[in-house]
């Protein structure tokens, strides 16, 4: 599993005109993690996610990432592994049309073209796009654009995404349905946004960047709703943990805390539940008779768990 | 005027994505047969009137076959035709030498070859209109390529065509701002617009920085590479051969003059 | 410049240059290509094609012009890459805005692409302006390059139109109906590309020090030698084509009947009655067609009309009606049972 680790020791990196973006960085991200970078404007987020995939080299410090160490020669390796997904999706879709544009990158690296079509046909039908494949980028919603940027990354293959502000050009709809996309991606994923809502919906780990280096790292539950140190970066709570703060007064206390994620973890629940029940129906698809009745129960005593969320919720108040 | 022409151009990108008997040929093909009928057109010569009317025939298949909005392109072509009707103008003033009476009423060749042009403007212009409305601006372009363009040029034509719809609308929201505030008069001079032009200028720099960072995120290497792939079918053929038939017919033949004696011989 | 004014010869003369010239220019590109210049260009095509968009007043006269940006486009990414960006932004407008049509665009491009690129940008912008050079130097020398520039496109217009014999402006009246207007379009051209110029050397100068016209340009004896390649080129082709042209009016014309036989034909048709009695297909009526013939048509003015070898002119006009009238007629059935299908 080392292979899909993202590691920055000690980087520093100063812009022609002086501004230090990096400060002797360091942080560590295992396979399969979900991490939200945050910070105000100008304190690094950028120019770290311009480091992941060699765009930007440190000056000084190292960045692993998988088996290598970044520099000039491995950078195009890197590349394959990381997908950078931009903030403005018509930076990202340089091409005519979305089949050309999720085609670009399969074709650079090398494969057929019947592969590079199968591989399009995937990515897009992972997006729920498949139905876009002739139409010029300039002719899309700016949700299915996003979603056409994040296919033309997926059709690399990536173990890493990494992705600038995902969210910020897209209506609340679109911005959900983007939410529950990441959510089922089983990559390695690296989020920088000012979208704190978004980050606790979709990172399990938090990291907040100032004056480039880390000052906070930890679970996301736990960083986002610790008020003092958000205000110390220019941050606020999400809208989420604000609504329940209101009638307990101001301030964030225990209980407050707790209300917010047993909200948060009961509406998983219900989300996991169903997985289970998909996964069920699969096995039993596949004949696996036992395995399917084992996920059956394991989902029903799920969906049970539910009425016990919300009288914890009750409890709360 | 701005948005006009901003609404112009994303109708017609729109009309090129259509799906008709027209659109679904190859786009080599369609290259081919308007600038066949173009030259045709124009090696009639100076006072031809007559011999270009059967002509008419090609953007009427065009515009019925392919169902594009008559209208809506012969305004386009009316909009474009100043500076024919510039130059053609002085045709009636340096020629008066009259070439033909006309149930008594004496014709100048100048009002003659003057109406040449502009049948022949009338023709040129809304054939490529039609080609365009009737195939993508990519299918275009990789019809270049396989004809010889060189790369480097049609890739210059893509990038064009994907970025005009970002930086003209760019360029909108800066001359809105400008509108608003220049009160019909001041502010619409040279010096604004150097300002302007130099934001947008400022703006397209970084854009041009971002997507070569995406590109490069992507494996690119120099090169643009696509999977498109055409084949040419019997249709393709089909539509190629019978225009050539037809232009080379209608150049040659006088159908006019067969259909007058027609006409002659019906009536009397 | 638009395709109803131009010669099939003329036409085909600019194509030619201004194809030979997107190829030398890609090779020059390819030869050491930075790969960052494809999006550059792309990018910058669109922003040219946007900043034509916007009109602006031309001080003094009153009147609104915009744009043209072969300069500006030349002084940020160097000839060549500018050539090829001028040249798609033509070819763009060519066909979405109908701006002169397919035939013209050769003509378009060269008139405003070579001259702006290798006339007025490696002879004159370039010798003057330094990378120290002062604000005001840069006025001069674009104000000076953009006249140049523009009265070389007004300049070959002209010479386009009178070659292609199809509109009777003499030689001189039209030179004076141009290059006066292009004096003026040439000046905004050159202000407004100092102005943008100077505007970014201000907010960002690290763009204008890296730009691709600032590296050496081993070209500049070679631009030389390509230019007047092409300029000989061209004199020795459009010669010989306007020969052929004016010693045979019509090329096409004159080919075609060396094909299809000999002009005896016309007397054939002069004589023979209308065979009109049988409609029977479009083949066994060819021989009672008559072939125009060009010395028909020089003679024209002289003794007979375009329209007098119809015999009437009433003959003329209900053939002409009768050509509309079957035309539409396809065009409204087609049409009619396109709609009914769906």
């Amino acid at each position: 599993m080392s292979h899909h680790i993202v590691e920055f020791r000690d980087v520093h990196y100063h812009y022609p005109d002086g501004t230090a973006a990096l400060n002797g960085l360091s942080l560590r991200i295992t396979h399969g993690e979900s991490v939200g970078i945050v910070g105000a404007n100008g304190s690094g987020k950028s120019t770290l996610l311009m480091h992941t995939n060699g765009y930007l080299l440190p000056q000084t410090g190292t960045i692993t990432v998988g088996d290598f160490q970044l520099d000039k020669k491995t950078r195009q390796e890197i590349r394959k592994k990381v997908g950078l997904i931009f903030q403005n999706p018509d930076d990202q879709l340089f091409m005519p049309t979305v089949s050309e544009d999720v085609a670009f990158g399969p074709l650079n690296l090398g494969l057929s073209v019947e592969r590079v079509n199968e591989t399009v046909q995937e990515a897009l039908e992972t997006v729920g796009c498949s139905a876009l494949r002739d139409k010029p980028p300039h002719h899309l919603s700016g949700g299915q654009m996003s979603a056409v940027a994040i296919a033309s990354v997926l059709a690399m293959q990536p173990d890493i995404l990494v992705m600038d502000e995902p969210a910020s050009h897209l209506d609340p709809k679109s911005r959900r349905a983007l939410i529950n996309l990441l959510k089922h991606f089983h990559h390695t994923k690296i989020i920088a946004s000012h979208d704190l809502d978004l980050i606790m919906d979709v990172c399990s780990r938090c990291i907040i960047v100032k004056e480039g280096k880390v000052v906070a790292d930890g679970p996301t539950e736990e960083i986002l709703s610790d008020g003092q140190l958000l205000e110390d970066n220019n941050l606020e709570l999400p809208l989420s943990l604000q609504k329940r703060d209101l009638p307990l007064g101001g301030t964030m206390n225990e209980i407050g805390k707790l209300h917010h994620l047993l909200g948060h973890w009961a509406e998983h629940n219900i989300e996991h539940a169903k997985t289970y029940e998909d996964w069920s129906k699969k096995a039993d698809a596949l004949g696996k008779k036992e395995l399917a009745a084992v996920l059956k129960t394991i989902a029903e005593e799920t969906v049970a768990m539910d009425s016990r969320f919300k009288e914890a919720l009750e409890l709360c108040r | 005027m701005f948005d006009n022409a901003y609404f112009n151009l994303g109708y017609l990108d729109t009309l090129s994505y259509g799906n008709t008997v027209i659109h679904r040929l190859d786009p080599r093909a369609k290259l081919l047969a308007t600038l066949a009928f173009i030259v045709t057109i124009v090696s009639f010569p100076k006072h031809e009137i007559t011999g270009l009317l059967p002509f008419l025939l090609f953007p009427v298949l065009l515009f019925s076959l392919g169902d594009i909005p008559a209208k809506f392109i012969l305004k386009k072509v009316l909009y474009v035709s100043s500076f024919a009707v510039f130059i053609g103008v002085f045709n009636p003033l340096f020629d008066r030498q009259t070439a033909t009476s006309f149930f008594g009423l004496s014709v100048s060749g100048g009002w003659i070859s003057f109406l040449s042009i502009m049948l022949k403007f009338f023709l040129t212009i809304t054939v490529a209109l039609l080609l365009i409305a009737t195939t993508s601006f990519p299918g275009v372009c990789h019809a270049l390529q396989k004809m010889g363009m060189p790369e480097i040029f049609v890739s210059q034509l893509l990038f064009l065509y994907r970025y005009i719809f970002v930086l003209v609308e760019e360029a909108m929201k800066i001359v809105r701002a400008r509108d608003m505030r220049s009160f019909g008069g001041r502010g619409l001079g040279v010096k604004p617009a150097i300002n302007l032009f130099g934001t947008l200028f400022l703006r397209t720099v970084e854009r041009a920085e971002r997507v070569y960072q995406a590109m490069l995120s992507r494996g690119f290497t120099g090169r643009l590479n696509t999977p498109r792939t055409y084949c040419l079918t019997i249709a393709d053929a089909l539509f190629v051969c019978l225009t050539i038939f037809f232009l080379y017919l209608f150049r040659t033949q006088d159908i006019v003059g067969f259909m007058g004696r027609v006409s002659m011989r019906v009536l009397g | 410049m638009a395709d109803a004014l131009l010669s099939p010869a003329v036409g085909a003369t600019f194509w030619a240059g201004t194809l030979g010239t997107i190829a030398y220019c890609s090779k020059k590109l390819k030869e050491n290509l930075d790969e960052k210049l494809i999006p550059l260009m792309g990018v910058f095509g669109a922003f040219i094609f946007a900043a034509q968009m916007i009109n602006f007043t031309i001080p003094a006269t009153g009147s609104s012009g915009h744009l043209g940006g072969g300069l500006m486009l030349a002084i940020v990414l160097g000839p060549h890459a500018a050539f090829i960006v001028m040249a798609s932004v033509l070819t763009v407008q060519a066909l979405f805005f109908a701006d002169g049509g397919l035939l013209a665009l050769g003509c378009n491009i060269w008139n405003l692409g070579i001259y702006p690129c290798f006339i007025a940008y490696p002879l004159i912008y370039k010798p003057l302006v330094k990378p120290g050079s002062s604000s005001g130097r840069i006025m001069v020398a674009s104000v000076i390059s953009g006249v140049i520039g523009l009265q070389f496109g007004a300049f070959s217009v002209v010479l386009q139109t009178l070659l292609s014999e199809r509109s009777e402006l003499p030689f001189n009246s039209f030179l004076l109906l141009m290059q006066p207007v292009h004096l003026a379009i040439g000046l905004a051209e050159g202000f407004v590309t100092a102005g943008v110029i100077n505007f970014v050397r201000a907010a960002r100068p690290e763009i204008l020090e890296s730009a691709y016209s600032a590296r050496p340009v081993s070209a500049a004896i070679s631009i030389r030698k390509f230019l007047a390649g092409i300029l000989i080129a061209t004199v020795v082709i459009g010669g010989a084509l306007s020969w052929f042209a004016s010693s045979n009016p019509d090329g096409l014309e004159w080919s075609i009947r060396k094909l299809v036989g000999s002009p005896g034909l016309r007397e054939a048709e002069r004589s023979a009655t209308p065979a009109l009695t049988s409609l029977q297909g479009k083949t066994a009526l060819l021989p009672d067609y008559n072939f125009r013939q060009s010395g028909e048509q020089t003679n024209r003015g002289v003794d007979s009309g375009p329209a007098s070898h119809y015999g009437t002119s009433v003959s003329g006009i209900a053939g002409a009606g009768l050509v509309l009238f079957v035309v539409l007629l396809i065009g409204m059935m087609i049409r009619s049972v396109r709609r009914k299908s769906f």
